[in-house]
């Protein structure tokens, strides 16, 4: 529904309702020529969005440089400079607006070329959406997966593959449920958490904007029904607060005022909070406003501008957070950083050079100490490599020359990203993402987990008064883990819930663990490095050890590519209850085989 | 004003003035300056005005470019400005769609369209080696509809010429331009006929298109635009010159 004004209806009624309207950017990216343009033309104009004097400018283009035999092309909409026109491809974000009487959307048009990959990052970080478009004719290309890819990196939740030129292809269900697999399946593999595919013609509108009868078989909601109802995060009001210091305002002795955007959370006058990375203490005095804009503010919130003042003469200026204060909920403050970058410039990234990094309103010198890899989209395979690329995407080290106060980007954005600055060409080089700061100490617990000695078989139960004897007697089993690893399709998870079934209905207390169930929890910040699997593998054995002293049987169902690491898992657990299959072998046993040797082991 | 608060801004304001804006834009441009206590330059191109560059003469494109671009490029090397904020939309027109926040300009003031910074989250660059500046357009994701709630919500003093009112207007072109002064000079078959029009947007008052409204409040303005079908550029003389006019302007340092 649009949201139309009704003549003679009430314009401060109006006006109330579209500025009470919920705020949803997205962005749109794809290959070249697979429609994008089109498809956000279809939108604006199928939701009234295009005024006469535009429409009338696109129908006397459409003649000249049109691709639809004269007939009006919506691409024209918005390839906005001379030489897209010309070359009818789209080469930067351009960025579109409408409202309908649910939300009002912010469009970023994002480029489909790989040299422009950095365009695409460029929008993503602006967005709480993408929509992917995916040619019908060609299917999931290796730009629908670097998109994909960077959507996830860029921390984008909801990303919507718009199959389009399904007109193209008949409508045919089968071609649209085969790329539609294909796209979920390596969303769920990069860590995206909702990915949704619709079969679409931007062309004629179909599952755009309203339901056609083409394609009878698809039960779910066109694009814009989707947009209209997709859930967006909000600033949760627990989230930790952080204001990184834009400016000081000191006009008189009287007045001394911090002014900045609130990048997350909420400030009140009278909070507790911390000047970082000093962690001077203070608390808020004001949060001033001019009498004529309404006097102070009783409370402020992310995304808000304010200028706040503190009950101290605390040192504060321009590139400090002012922190909520408490343990945990306070920033970290580091010197040494692991980073995710994507490469944005000409020039190659180099270890060892110096760039200027800049994260909230600091900018500092900082040293790329390492590059640790680079990642292969296609098949997500971390490369060993010591340079970045243009659009290349990889992990780096990275030390500033002092402490700055940071988040890992996964829980604050405003104050986990950053930009690397070249300073002799003064081009913004990179985007950056913070995993961790002090990278050393993060190598050096995944090391601990790789090459330390095997840690005590078994450890106490913490306080627990019930003895591992008593609850052995109690379930009437020995603890035993199982590991069925392999590569996916080898059929572990499947024997491992019919494992699981056949256990419990000899009313044993069994429980699985399964690879793909911790990464959309308790492992989703890894991805699917070498390190990064070993590092689910640790955490699963860590879980696993737990409720092996609770005096459960566990079945772990993973990947768990690399033997070192399923050896570790071996000793973390303990060697004497634990047992691995290899499910790729086809040799391996099935499930009753698999049944008979678990039973006979905890009999 | 609000964001510097109880301080005032704490750089110059300026006007490129072409000597062909709307007196009553003047007026409120000079009311507004000595109300809020503001520091305001006003730079005119005097070389333009010593050549007679006028837009009836020249024609939009010139004037355009040796009162507007070429004034502004002075006015930036005189003070030595770094940065100069503006408050240009990108609902407004195709080629500012693609404009950065910070838009980056080289030492001759050139946009790039090609080759512009990308702009992330809101960590903008804004290095810069001697000579070269930077402009800034805050309001870049503001629609024409937020503007107006904004001056709705708020009770913002505008230019009156956006309401309607009875106005001496000469039909030219298929344009109704409001004849400020003598120095409009009717041709053969025109004349001058009061006619109840008001302005979607105000540039040299030659070159701005009126429309017909009835519009002489706020909401009605509002209301107007709401059921309007035609954008607010639709009014500007210069937007049309070629197509993608504004694009060609953008490049050569037009705001």
């Amino acid at each position: 529904m649009t949201l139309s004004f009704i003549p003679g209806g009430s314009v401060s009624e109006y006006l109330h309702r579209y500025e009470r309207n919920e705020l949803l950017r997205f962005l749109t990216c794809g290959s070249v020529d697979d429609g994008k343009s089109t498809l956000i033309g279809r939108l604006l104009h199928d939701t009234g969005r295009l005024y006469d004097d535009h429409l009338k400018a696109i129908e006397a283009e459409s003649k000249v440089h049109g691709t639809q035999g004269g007939a009006l092309d919506l691409a024209l909409v918005v390839d906005g400079l001379k030489a897209e026109r010309e070359q009818g491809i789209t080469i930067d974000v351009a960025y579109r607006y409408f409202a309908t009487a649910h939300r009002s959307f912010i469009i970023a048009d994002c480029p489909g070329h790989e040299q422009y990959t950095r365009n695409m990052a460029t929008g993503a970080s602006h967005c709480q959406l993408a929509i992917t478009l995916i040619d019908a004719r060609s299917g999931v290309t290796t730009q629908t997966r670097r998109h994909a890819f960077i959507a996830s990196l860029l921390g984008i939740c909801h990303v919507v593959a718009a199959v389009n030129k399904m007109d193209l292809v008949g409508w045919g269900e089968g071609r649209f449920r085969e790329i539609e697999s294909e796209f979920l399946d390596y969303c769920v593999k990069v860590g995206i958490a909702g990915p949704i595919a619709v079969p679409v013609s931007a062309l004629t509108g179909e599952n755009v904007v309203t339901r056609g009868t083409n394609a009878a078989w698809y039960s779910g909601a066109p694009i814009l029904e989707l947009l209209e109802k997709v859930r967006v995060e909000h600033a949760s009001p627990v989230a930790p607060f952080r204001m990184p210091v834009q400016y000081v305002i000191r006009p008189s002795l009287d007045f001394r005022g911090f002014a900045g955007t609130i990048a997350s959370g909420t400030v009140k006058a009278g909070d507790r909070v911390r000047i970082m990375p000093s962690g001077r203490e203070t608390r808020v005095r004001r949060i001033a406003r001019s009498t004529e804009d309404g006097g102070d503010l009783s409370l402020a919130r992310a995304p808000q501008s304010v200028v706040i003042t503190f009950e101290d003469e605390v040192d504060c200026s321009r590139g400090d957070i002012v922190s909520c204060f408490g343990g945990s909920t306070e920033t970290l403050v580091a010197q040494k950083f692991e980073c995710d970058l994507v490469w944005m410039d000409e020039t190659p990234l180099t270890a060892g050079k110096t760039y200027l990094l800049k994260c909230g309103t600091r900018t500092t010198p900082a040293r790329v100490t390492r590059v640790r890899h680079c990642v292969n989209v296609d098949t997500l395979e971390a490369q060993q490599t010591d340079s970045l690329a243009l659009n290349d995407i990889g992990r780096i080290e990275i030390e500033t020359e002092q402490p700055i106060a940071f988040d890992p980007y996964r829980r604050i954005h405003g104050t986990g990203s950053v930009i690397l600055i070249d300073r002799m060409t003064n081009a913004t080089s990179a985007a950056g993402m913070i995993r961790t700061g002090d990278a050393s100490d993060a190598h050096a617990r995944r090391a601990h987990w790789e090459t330390a000695a095997a840690p005590t078989l078994r450890a106490p139960v913490g306080q627990s008064l019930v003895s591992t004897a008593a609850r052995e007697a109690r379930w009437k089993q020995k603890p035993l883990a199982i590991l069925l690893y392999g590569s996916s399709g080898s059929g572990k998870t499947t024997r491992a819930f019919e494992l699981e079934r056949g256990l419990f209905e000899k009313g044993h207390a069994v429980v699985v663990l399964d690879g793909q169930m911790l990464r959309a929890g308790l492992s989703r910040d890894l991805a699917f490095t070498e390190e990064e699997r070993s590092e689910n593998l640790r955490r699963a054995s860590e879980t696993a050890r737990i409720l092996l002293d609770q005096g459960f049987v566990v079945i772990l169902s993973m990947v768990a590519p690399q033997a070192q690491a399923r050896w570790r898992a071996s000793d973390l657990i303990g060697s004497e209850r634990f047992m691995m299959i290899d499910c790729s072998d086809v040799n391996s046993p099935d499930t009753a085989a698999l049944l008979r040797m678990v039973t006979a082991k905890i009999g | 004003m609000k964001a510097f608060w109880p301080a005032k801004p704490p750089f110059p304001l300026l006007h490129i003035d072409t000597t062909w804006k709307f007196r009553e834009m003047i007026a409120f441009r000079d009311a507004a300056v000595a109300k809020l206590g503001v520091d305001l330059c006003v730079h005119i191109n005097q070389e333009g005005v010593r050549q007679g560059i006028s837009p009836l003469t020249h024609g939009s494109k010139v004037h355009t470019d040796v009162m507007k671009t070429q004034a502004l490029r002075q006015a930036l090397e005189a003070g030595k400005h770094d940065a100069a904020i503006g408050g240009a939309r990108r609902d407004e027109e195709k080629s500012r769609a693609k404009e950065r926040i910070f838009s980056f300009r080289d030492r001759n003031h050139r946009w790039d369209p090609k080759n512009q910074r990308p702009e992330l989250w809101n960590l903008y660059n804004t290095r810069l080696n001697e000579g070269e500046s930077i402009r800034v357009f805050p309001l870049s994701n503001w629609t024409e509809l937020d503007v107006w709630l904004y001056i709705h919500r708020h009770n913002l003093p505008v230019v009156p010429l956006y309401f309607a009112k009875p106005r001496p207007i000469v039909e030219r072109d298929g344009m109704l331009i409001m004849r400020d002064d003598d120095r409009f000079v009717l041709k053969p078959g025109e004349k001058v006929v009061e006619r109840k029009v008001r302005f979607r947007t105000l540039g040299c008052y030659p070159l701005s298109g009126a429309v017909e409204s009835d519009a002489d409040t706020l909401e009605k303005v509002i209301e107007e635009m709401l059921l309007a079908h035609t954008s607010e550029r639709q009014g500007r003389l210069i937007d049309h010159d070629q197509s993608g006019s504004m694009e060609e302007k953008k490049r050569e340092g037009y705001f």
